[in-house]
């Protein structure tokens, strides 16, 4: 099986939100964000338990270049989100029913008839994606759309996209492709594009890859994510010091207390 | 292609100074007008996107905080009857803390379970083994311990009833021995299950949560037996002694480092619970038990008692509030994208 990526190219989205449409159709997902967020055309502020594409409408302050032309305009992009299926993914080391599973394509699958609502994935994601449905009690997340993957279809949220800004494909070309693009963007002027992939830290990579303009940060991307099992180390030795404390201390009190004479 | 500019016309740059004033001031001077939502709020690398939280809150209900209670004190109690029952002390006390590992071994499962929302959900977390989750290992060491404090206390019981026998003398033992190793891990790993994970004040104390849960916990399992009526043992207070000096230099740590992260243990409503929790773990209880030292009789047994009391209490609200300062700490977008260090202090 190939293994496969999203590359989300923020410099060709419209904001049209026909992935978040498409998502939300194919894969049932209920409604939520019917009100403005009240920043920029946001609806929901992120992704969540029930929306697992996200378009982002970023706003910054005018400055020629950063995605707009004008210096007296707030330049404006707008960016699609979705779940990093991480390399080393956090929510799926620290599921303990075996719910979230790496599927042959190299993305990460919560199974919702397992997933017993537990929340502890949602405190071992670094990227804020996955999710408990109130209501439901599970969790939810995106699922790569593993269901048409599986019969070779694309998922459905890169289908939908009129621009291609959502790209899907095989990892390895995509991750080429992403930085031929950067460097084109660069070529072509804007010197503020750069891609997001963290690669460089303990979640090994991702296989939801963006090229944004200017500072990832900006885009609510972090800039050293960290999957939390990086500090399972540090926390076990803990409790082996604290259970040894226990026991020598517990054992010098009541032998001592032995030795003395009672009242 | 860029816009075109506008016309040099007098009357178009004053609607662009407008403009700027509004983005800028949030208000127009002139008219005193306010447009809705201003000051506008931008996306940059300072303020991320928009200010949004990027990782989420903590989705567990009250429940949990109060099964890291019970699990700490439960584990600790085992823990400690086992050590009184192989050094030969007061059988009474040995009896009581089986008593209180049992109880917290009934309602722990109970607390988790509800926090699932619905009974056969527990069910899943028996289909594997996953030695990197602390949840995983969590839920194992709860069943391992859940069985051994419960089969111990049975075990006494008919023992109590029918006389001794082989049988039941292997149950106890074997229990005992089972509840010991189990509750060892049980009494802290609640430490280690919060501390791995991406939250950011929970991560930054990792190497230390476990051991300020397993301190938490010995500190009310020796309020719990005193309050059964151990106040005069001398091992109990010896254990809660170092139980108070412990969380003394956790609540120490905690107020002397200087870090943006750890700020909802210090500031908003989780620091206020955390110090709230800190004191009546740490400085009364010692206080309370050097002072009881000084002198003998009923006077020096209440001291005793109240300071197990405000263990139990600091216990408690130790846990909720490491809970709470999660909460504010995913509220925090600042955090993860890195932009706390400039204001570092
Ligand atoms: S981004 Fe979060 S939910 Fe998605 S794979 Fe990584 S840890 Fe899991």
């Amino acid at each position: 099986m190939r293994v496969t990526a999203f590359l989300t190219d923020s410099t060709l989205c419209i904001g049209c939100k026909a992935c978040e449409v498409a998502c939300k159709e194919w894969n049932e997902v209920p409604d939520d964000g019917f009100d403005w967020s009240g920043f920029s055309y946001d609806n929901t502020g992120s992704v969540g338990h029930s929306t697992w594409r996200h378009v982002k409408f970023v706003e910054q302050a005018p400055e020629a270049g950063l995605g707009g032309n004008d210096p007296d305009l707030a330049s404006w992009t707008f960016s699609s989100d979705v779940c990093k299926h991480c390399e080393n993914a956090g929510c799926l080391e620290a599921c303990p029913t075996g719910a979230i599973v790496r599927t042959e394509f190299g993305g990460v699958f919560l199974q919702p008839d397992i997933c017993n609502g537990c929340g502890y994935c949602v405190v071992a994601c670094p990227f804020g994606v996955v999710e408990k449905r109130p209501g439901d009690g599970r969790a939810f997340k995106c699922t790569f759309c593993y269901d048409r993957q599986k019969v070779g279809l694309t998922p459905a949220c890169a289908k939908a996209c009129p621009t291609e800004s959502i790209q899907f494909g095989e990892i390895e070309s995509l991750r080429l492709k992403a930085k031929e693009r950067v460097q084109e963007l660069h070529a072509r002027g804007m010197e503020d594009a750069t891609l997001y992939d963290a690669a460089d830290s303990s979640v090994g990579g991702t296989h939801a890859m963006f090229v944004v303009r200017g500072d990832p940060r900006a885009y609510n991307l972090p800039p050293n994510p960290e999957c939390p099992t990086v500090y399972l180390k540090k926390a076990w030795t803990s409790s082996a010091v604290a259970a040894a404390l226990l026991v020598g201390g517990s054992l010098i009190a009541f032998l001592a207390d032995r030795k003395r004479p009672s009242r | 292609m860029s816009n075109p500019s506008p016309p040099q016309d007098p009357r178009e740059e004053r609607l662009a100074e407008i403009r700027r004033e509004a983005e800028r001031e949030g208000t127009v001077k002139q008219r005193g007008v306010r447009p809705a939502g201003a000051p506008f709020p931008i996306a940059s690398a300072e303020t991320g996107y928009y200010g949004i939280p990027l990782l989420k809150e903590p989705a567990w209900t009250w429940q949990i905080p109060l099964y890291f209670f019970v699990g700490g004190a439960a584990g600790a109690a085992a823990v400690m009857g086992a050590i009184a029952n192989a050094t030969g002390a007061d059988r009474r006390l040995v009896r009581d803390a089986r008593f209180i590992a049992a109880s917290g071994a009934v309602l722990s499962p109970a607390l988790l379970i509800a926090d699932l929302g619905r009974p056969e959900r527990f069910l899943a977390m028996m289909r594997v083994f996953k030695p990197r989750s602390p949840m995983s290992m969590g839920v194992w060491t709860l069943l391992g311990f859940s069985g051994a404090a419960s089969a111990t206390a049975f075990a006494a019981f008919l023992r109590g009833r029918y006389g001794p026998s082989l049988p039941l003398r292997v149950l106890e033992n074997a229990g005992e021995a089972a509840s010991l190793a189990f509750g060892l891990p049980f009494s802290n790993y609640a430490g280690v299950l919060i501390g791995a994970t991406a939250i950011p004040v929970w991560n930054e104390n990792a190497g230390n949560l476990p051991m300020h849960f397993a301190a938490s916990g010995v500190g009310s399992a020796v309020g719990l037996l005193e309050l059964a009526g151990h106040q005069k043992n001398r091992a109990l207070q010896a254990i809660g002694l170092g139980a108070a000096i412990f969380e003394c230099w956790e609540g120490y740590r905690i107020e002397s480092r200087q870090l943006p992260k750890l700020d909802p243990l210090k500031h908003g409503p989780s620091g206020r619970l955390v110090r709230a929790g800190g004191v009546l773990s740490g400085p009364v209880p010692l206080l309370l038990r050097l002072i009881s030292g000084f002198g003998k009789g009923p006077r020096s047994q209440n001291l005793r008692r109240i300071a197990g009391l405000s263990a139990i209490v600091g216990s408690i609200i130790t846990r909720y509030a490491w809970v709470q300062a999660g909460h504010a700490s995913a509220r925090d977008w600042r955090e993860p994208l890195g932009n706390n260090d400039k204001t570092d202090g």
